[in-house]
């Protein structure tokens, strides 16, 4: 059967001065409608790369190198930027950290979410005015009539990253991306967010890739988890199975490492060191300087992405 | 809670509020005939927390609530409107810098951001050494220096990189250097204002446990400030919840994780994502947070809580102390609503 995306093999390379660096090494993952994933990881191992590469928003100097993007029956890693354009914002929508990343300061939410629908439909003002309601009606904005004669100041950061979610879903998407959506929002109302993208995936069968640092988050939301380090997915599996029995050394690193997954005031699980920069990926296994269970092998050979137990892919020689 | 001589710390009733009128034309303001109007942030309101010796005293509240002023107010950064601020017994809130000055050795402060709380022309060296030698105006050089390398010691820091600029050190490293330079003129207290905020998670825990480590070592006392819930559970023995400039509730880590009593506490509780849980329903909070300009009358939280009757948006609900001994500041659990 095949899925609603498909991305086999993914390379994405910057182009240097001093050479060509990988950023994204061989991603492999799939989503299905209305599925939910976690691209996990701390900051630098290629979640947003991954994410912009899909709808292939990489800027200069980056490129995608080698590997298929598959979405709705095509493969659109190939496509042209104008037919690309058609595809982004309107069949995958993508949400930032950041919702002036999105909103134009000067115009009104109104003015914006219109211009939007009417850049894609051919449709009259009035009736894109109707969806627009509709999609605010949707993310729950309270008196979503005076909301269309704001602007994004006037609105708080939760409220702006409502407003962003229902300009993503004006043209029905099949798959959002959302890059780290709550990450600078209290937790109270990052609860909210999520209980309104979990609700609109299950709703209208939407896809969600979840791009985010916090586990917490990531376990709450999603099915399934790929989690990254150094620019390589090294696990990959169901999320209750991943966060309960991970395979990976650095998944289980990085799960000790949370405050609240052992008892209070016992020393955390640390991992020492950090996270490779691109240009200094050690040979082997990248995470091998870092890991206790490192061999000789680790330091020879790239693990690959394999099935372990569970149903988990890890990439790792010793498990 | 005036029994300040067994505390080392105590915060008597503190308010701290900006005026941010601007200039005089921009005061000016028609309503019904022309007068003068005062835009004031009211960003600490009738604050009372006190920190015991060797503890670690947690303040959680989410962003904008206050938690940076409070601690600018407790180290003297700001003199507050109304209040008092005791440390071991003496009242310092309203001293003068030169009065101040033992108690600047005492109290350190480490940031968040350690890009932006180290010089970036100086060298860990100078960072470090520079405040040694100016509250130790007899310490010989070689004194210094040993003690400089002592610390980066402690804090995991290798000494050999002592002539190197802040920029030469990854995130982690630099918030190290900043600990380093908060305990170089050994203090009893120390304020930590959101600092392993800006780091990655793994990275995050190894200074949790440096920070842990070192309150032992070292007999520290931290009033240690967080938005993130998961942390303030792990490192505190009791915590203070701040809402607009309010405390809410005053508690152990361990009363306030399995039995908060303040519906707000209760609600920011129920929000917090847990690893490996899956998603409980979290308690809903009506309307969205009023701005510290316009402070509601009455209970702070009345506009978004669910409980809220006549009294809560008329009267202030002081903190009262409940039998288990944490404070409260809610009317309902005073006069024993049902809250659930
Ligand atoms: N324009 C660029 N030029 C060079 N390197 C880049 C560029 N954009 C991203 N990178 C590198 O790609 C890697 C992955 O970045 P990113 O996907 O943003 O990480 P994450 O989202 O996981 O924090 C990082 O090491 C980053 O430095
Ligand atoms: N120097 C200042 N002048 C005016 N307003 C300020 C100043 N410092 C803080 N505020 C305001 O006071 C409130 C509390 O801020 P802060 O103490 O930084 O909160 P927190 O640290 O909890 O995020 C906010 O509304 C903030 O904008
Ligand atoms: S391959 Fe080796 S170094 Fe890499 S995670 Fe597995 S054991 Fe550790
Ligand atoms: S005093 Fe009233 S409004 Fe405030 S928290 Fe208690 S019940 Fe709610
Ligand atoms: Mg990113
Ligand atoms: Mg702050």
């Amino acid at each position: 059967m095949s899925h609603l995306l498909e991305v086999r093999d993914l390379e994405v390379k910057f182009a240097l001065r001093s050479g060509d660096i990988t950023a994204i090494d061989g991603a492999s993952f799939t989503l299905d409608p209305g599925e939910r994933m976690g691209l996990v990881g701390e900051s630098g191992a290629g979640k947003s790369v991954t994410g912009f590469a899909i709808i292939n928003l990489i800027s200069k100097p980056g490129f995608i190198s080698r590997g298929s993007i598959h979405f709705e029956g095509n493969e659109i890693s190939a496509y042209s930027p104008a037919r690309m354009r058609r595809i982004r914002g309107n069949r995958i929508s993508m949400i930032f950290q950041d919702p002036m990343m999105t909103l134009n300061p000067v115009y009104t939410i109104g003015f914006q979410m219109i211009e939007t629908l009417q850049a894609h439909r051919n449709i009259s003002k009035a009736q894109a005015r109707a969806i627009a309601l509709d999609k605010l009606q949707k993310v729950y904005i309270p008196s979503p009539e005076k909301r269309l004669s704001q602007y994004p100041h006037e609105l708080s950061g939760g409220m702006r990253q409502r407003i962003i979610i229902a300009i993503s879903l004006l043209a029905d998407p099949a798959i959002i991306i959302a890059d780290e959506p709550t990450t600078a929002l209290d937790v109270t109302i990052q609860a909210e967010i999520m209980d309104l993208l979990q609700e609109l995936c299950e709703n209208e069968k939407m896809g969600l890739i979840l791009i985010t640092h916090d586990l917490g988050v990531v376990s709450q939301v999603t099915e399934k988890i790929a989690v990254m380090y150094a620019g390589k997915i090294i696990e990959y599996g169901p999320t209750e199975t991943v966060v309960h029995h991970p395979v990976h050394p650095y998944t289980i690193g990085l799960i000790g490492s949370i405050p609240g997954t052992i008892e209070p005031g016992k020393d955390l699980k640390q991992i020492p060191g950090m996270m490779p920069t691109l240009t200094n990926i050690p040979p082997g296994c990248a995470f091998n300087p870092r890991c206790e269970l490192a061999a000789e092998i680790c330091t020879q050979k790239t693990p690959v992405l394999e099935e372990k137990q569970n149903g988990i892919m890890a990439a790792c020689h010793m498990k | 809670m005036t029994t300040h001589q067994t505390h080392l710390l105590t915060v008597e009733n503190v308010d701290k509020h900006f005026d941010i009128s601007g200039g005089f034309l921009d005061q000016l303001a028609f309503k019904g005939g022309v007068h003068l109007e005062k835009t004031t942030v009211k960003a600490v309101n009738n604050v009372s927390l006190f920190v015991n010796k060797g503890e670690t005293l947690s303040v959680v509240g989410e962003s904008g609530c206050g938690k940076s002023t409070l601690a600018r107010v407790i180290l003297g950064l700001y003199r507050p409107n109304a209040g008092k601020v005791f440390y071991d017994g003496q009242r310092i809130d309203h001293l003068s810098h030169e009065q101040w000055l033992p108690y600047r050795r005492k109290m350190q402060m480490i940031f968040q951001d350690p890009y932006a709380s180290l010089n970036p022309r100086k060298t860990v060296r100078q960072t470090l050494e520079e405040p040694l030698r100016f509250h130790n105006p007899k310490m010989t050089a070689q004194e210094a220096v040993d003690k400089v390398a002592y610390v980066m010691e402690q804090v995991g820091v290798d000494p050999g990189w002592i002539g190197r600029y802040p920029h030469e050190f990854s995130g982690g490293q630099r918030q190290r250097i900043s600990i380093a330079r908060g305990l170089i003129l050994d203090p009893d207290f120390i304020v930590a204002d959101e600092p392993v905020s800006a780091l990655d998670v793994s990275i995050q825990a190894q200074i949790l446990n440096l920070l842990m480590d070192l309150r032992e070592k070292h007999d520290l006392t931290y009033l240690f400030i967080t938005h993130d819930l998961s942390v303030v559970r792990h490192i505190s023995s009791r915590v203070a919840v701040l809402y607009l400039g309010t405390v809410c509730e005053l508690a152990s880590a361990n009363d306030l994780f399995e039995s908060p009593r303040h519906p707000y506490t209760r609600a920011l509780l129920s929000a917090i994502p847990k690893v490996g849980e899956k998603k409980a329903k979290h308690i809903k909070l009506k309307g969205e947070v009023p701005t510290p300009v316009n402070l509601p009358s009455g209970c702070v939280f009345h506009g978004r809580c669910v409980y809220a009757r006549d009294r809560c948006r008329k009267e202030f609900p002081p903190l009262n102390e409940l039998p288990n001994g944490s404070f409260v500041s809610c009317h309902g659990v005073e006069e024993g609503w049902d809250l659930n």
